[in-house]
C-alpha cells in the first residue's frame, strides 16, 4: 500500500479518491466551458464573439488572457486527475458527470456575471439587445449548476447507485 | 563580421549564413553523439526524429520561402515566430540532447558536464521563472518597442533576435517539460504557475498586436498575424501542458501499482 510518504498527496482512500473525482470533473467542466465551448460554439460556430472587440481596457485584456490560459490548463489537468482516479479504482461516472456539469454551469455563471457585466471583457453578441442574451446565458448557467449539484448529490458515496456501491 | 552587413549587398543575408552553419553543426553533432553512444542501450528513435524535426522547423523559419516572405508579411513573420520560438524548442527539448551528450562522452568528461549543470549559473538560468522572463521579456521588447523595426533594417540585430527567440524558447521549454537531467527542477506547482502565466502573457501580447500593429505593418496583416500567433501558440501551449501534467501523472504513480507493474514487466523498471 502506498503510505503517507507517497508523492503528491496520493489519494488511496475512498474519501480522497471521491474528492479527486469531483475535483477532476469540476476542473474539466470549467475548462471546456472556458476554452472549447467558447472557441467552437461562440467564436467559430455562431461567430457572435470576436477575437478582440478593441473596446477592452488593459485590465480586462490581462484578465481575459489569464482566463484563457487557466481554461486550457484545468481542461488538461482535470483529465489527468480522472486518469489518476481510474488507475487506482473504479470511477463513479455519475459523480464525475455531475461534477462536469457543475463546472460548466459555474464557469458560465462567472463568465456571464464577472466577465460580461462587471469587467466588460466582451459581450455575448454585438448589435443586439443584450438583455435577452444575458438572461438566457445566466439562466442556463444557473440551471446547469443546480442540475449538476443534484446529480452530484444523488451519486454521492454510500447511496444506492452512488460511488462506492458498485 | 563585416561592418556593412546591413547594407543590402550581393551574397546571402547574414541570417542565412548563420542559420545554415548552426543547423549543419546541430545536425552533425547529434549524429556524432549517436555514433559515440552506439555501444550503450538503444537510443529511442523518436528522440532522434524530434531533433531533426526541430532543426527542420528552425530551418523553415530562418531559410527559404517563409523567411523570405516574412520580410514583407507580418503573418509570415508570425508563422516563423511560432516555428522558431515554440515548436522548434519543444522538439529539440524532446530530443534530450544533454542525455545523449552524457552517454556519448567518456565518464570523466561526462562528470564535468554534470558538474556544470549543477553550477549556480545553470541553477539560475534553468529556473522556469528566469527562463520565462527571458523569453516573454524578449518578445515584449521586440513587439512593443522599435526593436522589430530595427531588426528588419540591421542584419546583426536580426540574427541576435532570431537566436534569442530560439534559445530563450528552448530554455523555457527545457525548464518546464525537459526529459534531460535537471539537478534543480522546480516543483510541479511552480512550473504549472509559470506555464499558465506565460500562456496568458503570450495571448495578451497577441491581442495587443491585433490592436497595435508594429511600425510598417498594415492593420489587416497585423490582425491576421496576431490571430496566427494566438491560435498556433495555443496548440503548442496545450502540448506543453499535456507534457507537464503527464510528468506529474507518472511521478505520482501509486507505489503498489508501480511494483505490481514491475513484477509483471521487469523491463519497464
Amino acid at each position: 500500500m502506498a503510505g503517507r510518504d507517497a508523492p503528491a498527496g496520493v489519494a488511496d482512500d475512498a474519501g480522497a479518491r471521491d474528492r479527486r473525482t469531483v475535483l477532476s470533473g469540476v476542473l474539466f467542466g470549467a475548462g471546456i466551458a472556458a476554452s472549447i465551448i467558447d472557441l467552437f460554439v461562440f467564436h467559430l460556430g455562431l461567430q457572435w464573439h470576436h477575437f478582440y472587440d478593441l473596446s477592452t481596457t488593459q485590465v480586462a485584456l490581462a484578465a481575459d488572457g489569464l482566463f484563457h490560459a487557466v481554461g486550457w490548463f484545468v481542461t488538461v489537468w482535470g483529465l489527468f486527475l480522472l486518469a489518476d482516479v481510474r488507475r487506482r479504482a473504479e470511477v463513479s461516472w455519475a459523480r464525475w458527470v455531475g461534477a462536469v456539469v457543475v463546472g460548466v454551469g459555474g464557469f458560465q455563471l462567472l463568465d456571464g456575471v464577472l466577465n460580461h457585466k462587471i469587467l466588460g471583457i466582451h459581450q455575448i453578441r454585438y448589435g443586439v439587445d443584450l438583455l435577452v442574451y444575458d438572461v438566457v446565458w445566466i439562466g442556463t448557467a444557473v440551471v446547469a449548476l443546480v442540475v449538476g449539484l443534484v446529480v452530484l448529490r444523488r451519486a454521492r458515496p454510500g447511496r444506492p447507485g452512488g460511488a462506492g456501491s458498485a | 563580421m563585416h561592418p556593412h552587413d546591413h547594407v543590402p549587398a550581393a551574397g546571402p543575408p547574414l541570417l542565412t549564413v548563420v542559420a545554415v552553419v548552426a543547423l549543419a553543426v546541430g545536425a552533425a553533432a547529434y549524429a556524432v553523439g549517436l555514433r559515440a553512444a552506439r555501444a550503450r542501450s538503444p537510443w529511442p528513435a523518436r528522440r532522434t526524429l524530434c531533433w531533426y524535426a526541430g532543426l527542420a522547423c528552425a530551418g523553415a523559419a530562418t531559410l527559404g520561402p517563409l523567411a523570405e516572405a516574412s520580410r514583407a508579411s507580418f503573418t509570415a513573420h508570425m508563422a516563423g515566430h511560432v516555428l522558431l520560438g515554440m515548436l522548434a524548442p519543444l522538439l529539440l527539448v524532446l530530443a534530450a540532447p544533454v542525455s545523449l551528450l552524457l552517454r556519448a562522452l567518456p565518464a570523466a568528461r561526462a562528470r564535468r558536464v554534470s558538474a556544470a549543470l549543477r553550477s549556480p549559473v545553470a541553477h539560475v538560468v534553468g529556473h522556469p521563472v528566469v527562463a520565462a522572463l527571458l523569453d516573454g521579456g524578449g518578445l515584449w521588447l521586440l513587439y512593443t518597442t522599435g526593436l522589430f523595426h530595427v531588426a528588419h533594417g540591421s542584419a546583426p540585430v536580426d540574427v541576435v533576435v532570431h537566436a534569442h527567440v530560439l534559445l530563450a524558447g528552448w530554455l523555457l521549454t527545457a525548464s518546464l517539460v525537459g526529459p534531460d537531467p535537471h539537478p534543480s527542477r522546480a516543483s510541479f506547482r511552480v512550473r504549472a504557475t509559470v506555464l499558465v502565466a506565460f500562456v496568458a502573457a503570450h495571448s495578451v501580447l497577441a491581442k495587443w498586436l491585433y490592436a497595435h500593429p508594429p511600425a510598417g505593418v498594415s492593420p489587416a496583416d497585423a490582425r491576421a498575424g496576431a490571430q496566427l500567433m494566438y491560435y498556433a501558440g495555443d496548440a503548442v501551449d496545450v502540448a506543453l501542458m499535456v507534457l507537464l501534467v503527464a510528468g506529474w501523472y507518472t511521478a505520482s504513480r501509486p507505489r503498489d501499482l508501480a511494483t505490481a507493474r514491475v513484477r509483471e514487466h521487469p523491463g519497464l523498471a
